[in-house]
């Protein structure tokens, strides 16, 4: 695209993107580290994850002024007000998405022993190496404005939901077998709901982008179906 | 009426208060305004934006023959107003003027008082029978341009003593007066200060209820606040039109886009 008449607007845009670029490369180590942390019951990796988020943080915040200065400052409009729309949404989706991460690694240093079972461990994990695949991709979208790509991440959270239908099956199961595992389980439990709810943030930051790049909505036809609730009853 | 869905387009097209067809403009040599279709819908505010010289005004001024007082200037094409050809010979362009008043970029009152500024045009059309008559079409004048509060106790005074937005809210008044059915706005607040223009905004979003509006503005964060239909002038063409917030949001022309994004070069 041209460049603007004024040369400070394309200098705060791309420093704003580079900012939610920076931003997606943290958050996603985040994740990844909180579930490292919790499968090999690392406890200083839990510990660093946290004071991790803190960062996280602290960029929303520098994004989000600097967002407020560019309305303020040049009236963004057409692409530049979609542009600056969406960065605000994506900062607030990588910015909960820290904070899911950082109560994951939290759980970690209450759960404080061994998991029970390996195969629950395994199945976070998978779940999470499909999030963060997702994330990865949707922060790609993001760099490269691929509407496209974005559109395909949003269609693959629903394998993110399967597996999380499917792990809260199994620690229901295992709940019920042996009640002393059951505080743990609760633990892993909601560690999974977080990496489920993470996936949901890549949605968003999906439909963002989209939104940034075609100044039009991604449909809604994909409905979100929480099989859990079927489960209970 | 559900049976007779081929005449849909139509039925549209007689909605729209004006309606301009292939509408060319020249000033001499110069051809300022080529091949313009536009429909503008009525009660509700239309804006012109586009890069300056791009013929805004010379489009605004066709909808009122105002360009028929340059001498150079010739009109061709169509324009409708409730589907009758205002440049057809037998209609007579004071009557025109009234139906379709203007606000132009400087306040201009006349160098009377407040109470003559707006009696001046109901006086000409006869549009009042007595004094008591005319009174109260200067006071609701004032009022429905939200300046009656402001003035009522100085009628007498000169229009001319009033600050600039006042002075403008006094020409919409002074426009309001004898009726019209259409408001053309030049660049109504580019000479005033940004809480006269708030004022000048907020009045002009209560017209629409009653009137026509169509507004030429250099400022496209006043187009997008005032106005519920966009339309984008560049080099004497109409490149883009359509409801505000796509043209603002999404705009479909590559020059629109550069445009409202500052990105002219
Ligand atoms: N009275 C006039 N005589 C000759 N040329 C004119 C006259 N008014 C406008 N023009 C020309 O017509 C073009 C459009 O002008 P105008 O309608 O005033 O543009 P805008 O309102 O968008 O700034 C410009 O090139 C301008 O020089
Ligand atoms: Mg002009």
């Amino acid at each position: 695209m041209a460049e603007h008449t004024v040369k400070a607007y394309d200098e705060e845009l791309t420093a704003l993107a580079g900012r939610i670029a920076e931003m997606g490369g943290l958050a996603e180590t985040t994740v990844s580290n909180s579930v490292t942390a919790l499968v090999t019951q690392d406890l200083d990796l839990a510990r660093a994850t946290i004071e991790q988020d803190a960062r996280l943080d602290e960029l929303f915040q520098e994004i989000e002024m600097g967002i407020v200065e560019i309305i303020a400052r040049r009236q963004p409009m057409g692409r530049d007000l979609r542009e600056i729309v969406a960065a605000g949404r994506i900062s607030n989706d990588l910015e909960r998405t820290g904070d899911l991460a950082k109560n994951v690694a939290k759980r970690v240093i209450a759960i404080d022993s061994d998991l029970t079972s390996k195969k629950l461990a395994i199945g976070v994990e998978h779940m999470t190496e499909l999030t963060l695949s997702q994330l990865k991709k949707v922060l790609d979208a993001y760099t490269q404005r691929d509407a496209p790509a974005a559109a395909d991440v949003r269609e693959r959270d629903r394998e993110v939901d399967a597996i999380y239908t499917s792990l809260f099956r199994e620690l229901l199961t295992y709940m019920m077998e042996d009640p002393r595992s059951i505080s743990q389980c609760a633990h892993l439990l909601f560690c999974a709901k977080n990496i489920e709810r993470i996936g949901d943030h890549a949605t968003n930051i999906a439909e963002s982008v989209y939104y940034m790049v075609t100044g039009e909505r991604l449909g809604d036809e994909r409905q979100k179906i929480d099989e859990t609730g079927v489960v209970v009853k | 009426m559900n049976e007779m869905p081929h005449i849909d387009k139509a039925a549209e097209m007689t909605d729209s208060k004006i309606s301009a067809k292939q509408v060319q403009v020249f000033y001499g040599d110069i051809h300022a305004i080529k091949d313009v279709d536009i429909e503008i819908n009525p009660r509700s505010v239309t804006s012109f934006i586009g890069p300056s010289g791009c013929g805004k005004s010379t489009f605004l001024r066709c909808l009122n023959r105002m360009n028929d007082t340059i001498d150079v200037c010739r009109v061709e094409g169509t324009i409708l107003i409730d589907s009758e050809d205002i440049y057809d010979p037998k209609v007579d362009p004071v009557q025109l003027r009234a139906k379709v008043g203007m606000v132009f970029q400087k306040p201009n009152p006349f160098p009377k008082s407040i109470y003559d500024n707006i009696a001046y045009g109901p006086r000409i059309h006869g549009l009042a029978a007595n004094k008591t008559a005319m009174d109260e079409i200067v006071t609701s004048s004032l009022q429905r341009a939200g300046l009656w509060e402001e003035v009522k106790d100085r009628l007498s005074e000169p229009g001319t003593g009033l600050s600039g937005g006042q002075q403008q809210r006094l020409c919409i008044a002074r426009a309001i007066a004898v009726n019209p059915e259409v408001i053309l706005m030049d660049e109504p607040c580019s000479a005033l200060d940004p809480i006269a223009t708030a004022k000048v905004e907020e009045l002009i979003d209560e017209l629409r209820e009653n009137f026509t509006i169509v507004i030429v503005t250099h400022s496209m964060q006043q187009a997008a606040r005032v106005s519920q239909r966009t339309a984008f002038f560049h080099l004497g063409i109409l490149v883009e039109e359509g409801p505000t917030q796509d043209i603002f949001t999404n705009p479909t022309d590559k020059r629109t886009q550069d445009y409202i994004t500052g990105r002219f070069g």
